[in-house]
């Protein structure tokens, strides 16, 4: 039987998006040489509106790209290929301040690979990494530096973001018992 | 779950439109791998690729092994000539010996049709076609119709000549079943000497005079004169070909709008097609090849996983 809670639903989404544009600006002491990168899918969603917050803000326009690490995972054996592999563009990324922004936080598998991907890309000074949800459960050490939301799940939980650009709403649901 | 394309990849008869379109979509993202300034990404490390090649080849062995190495997949390159094959070992054999060395995937060329589907039987690894004599060159076929789908945003409806030599051409035979499979018109034109008996069985026009194709073509798909595989008496010569046959720019300048030109490679220039056609506006003969190094990625990635992944539903679940 499963249980769907909601964690955050669009009003708390877009207060956590405009906290985290700030936490973001406020760390990197303002834009300058600052990079945002989206993980594919709903990364690259969530990347953009933190761009355009900041951009209001601060009235600038901040580089933002893509990154889709499905070529770089450690698990091609196991799970096979998934048929579609996302576009990647990536701006400058040597000696600047990147923040990979993701929609979960899990077991720390994607972000391994975005790291060995942006490191294909250039050398940044800094990399920080931005994420919606922070469910636990990591196999490696990585933590999040700024952070939407903490929930404590299990195995058998599973973290749905929707986003409405590819959803058509915006809402964060815990999925207990999903297997 | 189904596997995405099956074990080997021998043709385009066998696949689906579905999995026609699969092997294009994956290739789309493959392209911008190269042009990074590092152009490799880590998603077959550790798998080890033989190319078996008994037939010489210099854009598709390249290509093929520019693919596997920007996947990051260890290679060896097996020529017939220089190899146990020279000293009469079988092509099981062969392969069975490379196999024995812990290899996961066979890329073949080979003259005889059938050959790589009579490999695929017999071995556990991954085999890819890369030409079997008459029969098929799926991987060419391929980054065909990726280059066309580049240039007009759809296969379907298009209206593709495959001209010249069709009768040798493995590569007019992959290209007529992935252009029928994704809702192409073909037709073929040549001398009735060089068109095989039986073709219009495959649901194709034929069009027997050059200025017929032209005529009726968004695309000339210009194969190869293959002087290797001709004994004698199918045309009187070359110049007469090049007279009646030939693809040159007065015979385009009557066409009703700007055709594309393809050329498999490589050209007998002056023979099947003039150099100013040849390296003109409308030639995507190098896209071609560009589009080939692609393709050949998603072909090995696909075919290297074996299954495909989950739809990305709802949510940006991590597994």
């Amino acid at each position: 039987m499963t249980i769907r809670t909601e964690l955050l639903d669009e009003r708390a989404i877009a207060r956590a998006l405009v906290r985290m544009a700030s936490e973001i600006v406020e760390r990197c002491r303002g834009t300058e040489d600052l990079v945002l990168v989206g993980i594919q899918r709903r990364g690259v969603e969530l990347a953009y509106r933190i761009k355009r917050l900041i951009d209001k803000v601060e009235h600038g326009n901040i580089p933002c790209g893509k990154l889709d690490i499905t070529l770089y995972r450690d698990d091609l054996q196991t799970i096979g290929p998934r048929p579609v592999v996302g576009e990647t563009r990536l701006p400058e990324l040597d000696d600047k301040t990147v923040v990979i922004v993701d929609d979960v936080l899990y077991t720390g598998r994607t972000v391994r690979a975005a790291l060995d991907e942006c490191a294909d890309f250039g050398r940044p000074r800094r990399v920080l990494l931005c994420v919606l949800v922070d469910r636990g459960g990591r196999e490696l050490p990585i933590q999040a530096d700024i952070i939407g939301t903490s929930v404590s799940t299990t195995e058998a939980d599973r973290v749905d973001v929707f986003v409405s650009e590819l959803d058509g709403r915006d809402v964060v649901e815990l999925v207990r018992g999903a297997e | 779950m189904t596997p995405a394309l099956g074990k080997d990849l021998v043709g385009l008869e066998p696949l689906s439109a579905d999995q026609i379109r699969l092997l294009l979509d994956t290739a789309e993202p493959f392209k911008e791998v190269s042009e990074r300034t590092i152009k490799k990404v880590p998603a077959l490390r550790g798998k080890t690729i033989v190319n078996l090649f008994f037939e010489a080849s210099t854009r598709t062995r390249i290509s093929f092994e520019f693919a596997e190495k920007r996947l990051s997949a260890d290679t060896v390159n097996v020529a017939a000539s220089g190899s146990s094959v020279s000293k009469g070992e079988t092509l099981v054999d062969t392969a069975k010996n490379l196999e024995a060395m812990r290899i996961d995937m066979v890329v073949i060329r080979h003259g005889s049709s059938g050959a790589a589907q009579f490999l695929g039987q017999r071995i556990a690894s991954n085999v890819i076609n890369a030409g079997d004599g008459k029969h098929e060159h799926p991987t060419q076929a391929l980054l065909d119709l990726l280059t066309l789908r580049d240039r007009f945003g759809r296969i379907e409806g298009l209206k593709v000549a495959i001209c010249g030599d069709v009768l040798h051409s493995r590569v007019a035979r992959s290209n007529i079943w992935g252009l029928t499979k994704l809702g192409a018109e073909v037709g073929v034109c040549g001398p009735p000497t060089l068109l095989p008996r039986n073709i219009r069985d495959l649901g194709v026009t034929i069009l027997p005079r050059i200025e017929d194709a032209i005529q009726w073509a968004d695309a000339l798909n210009i194969l190869r004169l293959q002087l290797e595989r001709m004994q004698s008496g199918f045309i009187p010569s070359l110049r007469e070909y090049n007279r009646v046959f030939g693809v040159t720019s007065e015979r385009l300048a009557r066409a009703p709008k700007d055709l594309l030109i393809l050329h498999p490679g490589p050209m007998n220039r002056g023979v099947e097609i003039d150099s100013d056609v040849a390296d003109g506006p409308h030639s995507v003969i190098l896209p071609q090849v560009t589009n080939g190094v692609a393709v050949r990625m998603a072909v090995l990635y696909l075919l290297a996983g074996g299954m495909p992944g989950p739809g990305q539903a709802a949510g940006g679940e991590e597994r």
